[in-house]
């Protein structure tokens, strides 16, 4: 099972966190910097998986991380899920970030937090995949665009340039 | 506007992100501006508390308490307009509220898009449980979602949603999933045409197969076919779900998953066709690679490891285990690190296996060079378990040199794991014990500072109880301690043993007397006060050993320094042996400073250390060390029983000294956390204060022995629950702490103590609790319970926590008790006599003959025995008066069969209980917890 999905970038600032197993808000808080810590200090280009911090930590528990550009994505699972299928999910979700936003950056995640929740959810629900067919998340996703823009006809949401 | 608004209010809070401050004030004014539009008068259009509620998950990601706003954010869940529901439950999920009252509207707001037959709707509230997934939830919603997870007509993505959602409830509250008709469609679905579906039912049957495998046995026929069509076909069949040339890789893992739930097949159809599997992908590996890009080689490998570890699981197929082993020994020398990682991790399991052992140590150089050359510490970790893993006798002597060489630039953060494993393989395998005595002495030299306690206590006890490696231990020790500068732990062990054994090396003139208390004392004033205290012992030990350095010794002892010293347990030790060495005559020194006894023979205090940073199921060879401890260590003959040493009890020959009220302090090593001396200190784990059990816990305990439920403790503050099931060797606990108070508990910190005779044969695992419990609310910690062995203890239940300013402290019994393993046996009488016969010898018969407590009612003690967990046999004693009843204890290790007879006698008020079981210490415990039920 997922534990927790937690995006940042370079400098430790949370633009995506997601936590299936509860923690009080200051844990999550401290999840969150003690895990940027951890992935901080390794150098590219070496293994994808390490042991958690203190807080969800313990032999049971992996950090599984990719760190794209200005951002890490980081997955914290437990022994039961495969650590290079989780790695593979990881590619999924950027993926189709990347197709939903056009060439997905930063500032995608900031602009449009909500919009990368549901893309989330489209592909992990509860902590266990949900969707890994692209396609299929991607056709979802635009059914839901396609609601939001009969309802608020009005107001068009398209990227900012 | 929309977008404008996004860039505005983030943008801002991004910018002024630079400085803490700034972005705090502004933090705070945008928060307040959010309150007084919530508050005001003025009602709030859908679109602008959908704008605000946004604005406020924001706030929240960047690290900052929100208090307000779920109320509008449950308003929105009834809102009709997709948008607006879909950011109401988005909030919701993120920032779960434990408030009753909003549970409730949240709960019939889901009820009612469960309803609606939407699959929109249905998946909006489908995704709310799974991320809350809250007892409440599991309450509302368990019963329900079932039916729309089998429904002919459910949409598949509705599918696919339903069956995580009651994953995830299954999980936080299995009680609540009852099995039922459902369980056979859900195993269907294994078939159905949707792979995303297939995926989702998978995972789900994958957990509930781990608690009711008996429910879903079908599905293993199911998968392996399911495999099977995946694996032959060609990559274009699964169209989108082949992923950069891998057909279905997802789902390809979770099956391979879900038949590691159990054993191989028994049907030769099914395991010819899963062998089959297993083979094409160990093929495959072997092919060229359909594309360079990462992704195919990740999707492809994920395949083949979880294939591995199924190979490794069943454990039954030489020809396929070797096979898995050569493909881990080529991943162990492949370019990309991952890989190097997780072949390290699989061949750790490999390595147990009676099969693959011999294969997995044939890497042995490549695992040693991974440890010298891997440039991450993830990696190196993964060597120094596998070494642990691939260490015998053969290879100890290698292995444990390597391990002990890494330890020099070893990373900080494993160093304290690689000393624990040093010191067990060293242990374990050490035929030569002086070998062991260097081994640890050059664990100290290298890495003293990560020595734990329990590492230097077990090379006492070793050369304590090994008389052949006492005068080797005392030269080496000797010989270390010349070294300018040592560590204090070498010191303590050096003290301890020259105290001991130092007359054995004093005939050398190298080493006489003065020359060994001249070498520990320059050391004296380096060290901590526990040391000294230490040393001073070692130094009346000294007194008793060699008469001519008493003078000298007296002197120090007299010294200003010590006589008079601050520390009250250096001064007290220093005014004590220096008047024990005045007053008493030779015989009564050499009776109070007389060597140590052996110490008796148990689980290595090492080993129990590593288990716990490891936790228990990392340290899988723990019989098996246990056994080859037990022959290394004690040699032949069985080792003294656990006598106190004349020296950490007030014996009455110190009594007779006169040296007053105070008792004599321990000569041994000084106590290292408080309390009792070493003999007490090797053995009890040095926790933290632990309050005595609550007065009443033990009738609490008794009336739980034959029942699951109910309240275990109250009193004005806190209230614990327990709701628990047993299936055999396992069960698991819910444990219920409420709050009767309305302030919060702060740092609350439930722990479970088992003493260290109950730990190797009862496992309890938990996670722990959130610390803060609000007032009124209940927080629900579940325990997993394995029966490893028979057990007489209970374990204890620590609360500890902070109530307004005050420190909290509560101890009770945890209410795991040997019979709650029982499975009823039903037979017929004379079965029932057979077996009473066979049962014969004294040791396994218990009787106890007791005055009745409670009215002795029939029905009533009916109800009680078949609580106690065995069958009621009717019509088996011929005296109908008499209860007799037969089970079953179920450990993990064995079963243990049990027969009871219960005979009351109504004008005496008396019971006479019997018990017969195949093992003394059995029959003893179920005779006593049952005795206290009538």
């Amino acid at each position: 099972m997922i534990q927790a999905i937690l995006v940042f970038n370079n400098h430790g600032k949370p633009r995506l966190v997601r936590f299936y197993q509860r923690f009080p808000e200051e844990i999550q808080q401290q999840i969150v910097r003690e895990t940027f810590h951890l992935v901080l200090k390794r150098d590219d280009n070496i293994c994808n998986f390490l042991e958690g911090g203190s807080l969800i930590g313990g032999s049971d528990y992996k950090l599984i991380y990719r760190h794209y550009a200005t951002l890490y994505f980081v997955f914290c699972v437990d022994s039961s899920e495969s650590e290079l299928g989780i790695l593979d999910l990881i590619q999924v979700f950027v993926e189709t970030l990347d197709k939903c936003f056009e060439n997905v950056c930063e500032l995608d995640l900031i602009f449009h937090m909500d919009k990368v929740h549901y893309i989330l959810q489209e592909v992990v629900m509860g902590g266990m995949v949900l969707e890994t067919n692209m396609n299929e998340i991607v056709a979802q996703i635009e059914a839901q665009n396609r609601l939001e823009k009969s309802e608020v006809n009005r107001v068009l949401l398209c990227r900012p340039g | 506007m929309l977008v404008q608004f996004f860039q505005r209010t983030h943008y801002s809070l991004l910018l002024l992100g630079k400085s803490k401050e700034a972005e705090i004030k502004r933090i705070n004014k945008e928060l307040a501006n959010i309150r007084s539009k919530f508050k005001g008068d003025k009602a709030l259009d859908g679109y602008s508390k959908k704008k605000y509620v946004c604005k406020l998950l924001f706030i929240f990601l960047l690290g900052h308490d929100i208090d307000f706003g779920h109320m509008e954010a449950v308003n929105l869940l009834s809102s009709n307009r997709y948008t607006e529901k879909q950011i109401g439950y988005l909030f919701i999920s993120v920032l779960v509220n434990s408030n009753s009252e909003l549970i409730r509207l949240i709960n019939n707001a889901i009820k009612n898009d469960l309803a609606s037959r939407n699959p929109t709707f249905m998946g909006l509230a489908l995704h709310c449980i799974a991320s809350v997934g809250s007892r409440e939830m599991a309450e509302a919603f368990a019963g329900e979602i079932p039916k729309v997870l089998v429904a002919g007509d459910t949409m598949d993505s509705v599918k696919q949603s339903a069956a995580l959602c009651l994953l995830r409830l299954y999980r936080t509250s299995p009680d609540l999933v009852p099995m039922g008709d459902w369980t056979s469609r859900v195993v269907h679905l294994l078939n159905d045409q949707h792979l995303g579906v297939v995926t989702a039912a998978t995972s789900l049957i994958t957990t509930l197969a781990q608690k009711n495998p008996e429910e879903f046995k079908t599905s293993v026929s199911l998968a392996v076919s399911r495999l099977s069509r995946i694996v032959t076909s060609a990559s274009t069949d699964l169209q989108d779900y082949t992923y950069y040339f891998v057909p279905a890789p997802w789902l390809s893992v979770k099956l391979l998953r879900l038949l590691q739930c159990y054993p191989p097949p028994e049907d030769p159809a099914v395991r010819g066709r899963l062998t089959e599997c297993l083979e094409t992908i160990l093929n495959k590996a072997q092919e060229p690679p359909k594309s360079k890009k990462v992704q195919h080689s990740n999707a492809k490998n994920a395949v083949l490891f979880e294939a591995i570890s199924l190979i490794i699981h069943h454990d039954s197929e030489p020809n396929l285990l070797v096979r898995a082993c050569n493909q881990l020994g080529q991943f162990l020398q492949h370019r990309e690190t991952n890989l190097r990682y997780l072949a390290l991790e699989s061949m750790c399991t490999l390595a147990s296996s009676e099969f693959s052992h011999e294969a997995v140590k044939t890497h042995i150089e490549t695992v040693i060079n991974a440890l010298k050359t891997e440039r991450d510490v993830s990696v190196r970790q993964r060597a120094v378990d596998l070494l642990y893993a691939m260490c015998d006798r053969s290879n100890a002597p290698q292995i444990v040199a390597e391990m002990l060489s890494y330890l020099e630039t070893a990373d900080y953060s494993i160093r304290e794991e690689i000393v624990l494993k040093v010191a067990i393989l060293a242990e374990k395998y050490a035929v030569d014990y002086t070998w062991y005595v260097d081994t640890i002495l050059n664990l100290i030299r290298i890495a003293g500072d990560y020595v734990s306690e329990e590492v230097w206590y077990r090379v006492i006890q070793i050369v304590i109880n090994r008389d052949d490696v006492q005068g080797y231990a005392a030269k080496t020790v000797f010989e270390a301690l010349q070294a300018p500068a040592c560590h204090e732990n070498l010191v303590k062990v050096g003290g301890y043993i020259l105290g001991e054994f130092g007359n054995l090396i004093a005939g050398d003139p190298r080493s006489s007397p003065l020359i060994q208390f001249n070498l520990l004392h320059s050391k004296f004033h380096l060290c901590s006060v526990p040391t000294r205290a230490l040393l001073l012992s070692t130094y009346i030990k000294f007194v008793n050993l060699f008469p001519e350095v008493k003078p000298t010794i007296q002197d120090v002892l007299r010294s200003d320094s010590q006589l008079r010293n601050a520390d009250v347990e250096l001064q007290q030790r220093a005014v004590e042996y220096l008047r024990l060495s005045t007053v008493a005559s030779t015989d009564i020194l050499a009776t109070v400073l007389e060597e140590m006894p052996p110490f008796p023979e148990r689980e290595s205090s090492i080993l129990a250390k590593l288990k716990k940073k490891k936790g228990p199921s990392t340290v899988t060879d723990l019989e098996d060390t246990k056994r080859e401890r037990s022959v290394d260590v004690n040699g032949g003959p069985e080792p003294a029983p656990a006598s106190t040493s004349a020296m950490s009890t007030p014996s009455p020959s110190a009594d007779l000294l006169g040296l007053g009220a105070a008792p004599p302090a321990p000569a041994g090593p000084p106590p290292s956390s408080g309390g009792g001396g070493l003999l007490v200190d090797v053995f009890s784990d040095s926790a933290s204060v632990v309050a005595p059990l609550a007065p009443g816990s033990e009738d609490n305990f008794a009336r739980f022995v034959c029942k699951n439920n109910g309240v275990l403790f109250e009193n004005q503050l806190l209230q614990i629950g327990l709701k628990s099931e047993f299936r055999q060797n396992l069960g698991r606990m819910f444990i219920f702490y409420g709050n009767k108070t309305s302030t919060q508990f702060l740092n609350f910190t439930p722990t479970l103590i088992c003493s260290d005779e109950l730990q190797p044969n009862l496992n309890l695992q938990t996670k722990p609790v959130d610390p803060t419990v609000e007032g009124g609310a209940q927080v629900q910690q579940v325990v997993n319970i394995e029966c490893v062995s028979d057990f007489t203890e209970a374990p204890v239940l620590n609360i500890q926590f902070r109530y307004g300013g005050t420190f909290q402290n509560v101890s009770v019994q945890l209410p795991i008790t040997l019979n709650k393993f029982f499975q009823p046996t039903e037979m017929a009488s004379q079965d029932f006599f057979q077996r009473w016969k066979q049962l014969s010898n004294p040791q396994q018969e218990v009787q106890n003959i007791f005055k009745a407590k409670h009215p002795m009612d029939t029905e009533v003690t009916k109800a009680k025995i078949i609580g106690f967990g065995s069958a009621l046999l009717e019509e088996v004693d011929p005296n109908p008066a008499n209860f007799v009843g037969a089970g079953i204890i179920h450990t993990k290790t064995t079963q243990i069969g049990c027969l009871l007879r219960l005979e009351p006698n109504l004008q005496a008020q008396m019971y006479r209980l019997t018990l017969r079981t195949s093992k003394e210490a059995v029959s003893q415990r179920l005779c006593e917890l049952l005795s206290a039920q009538f």
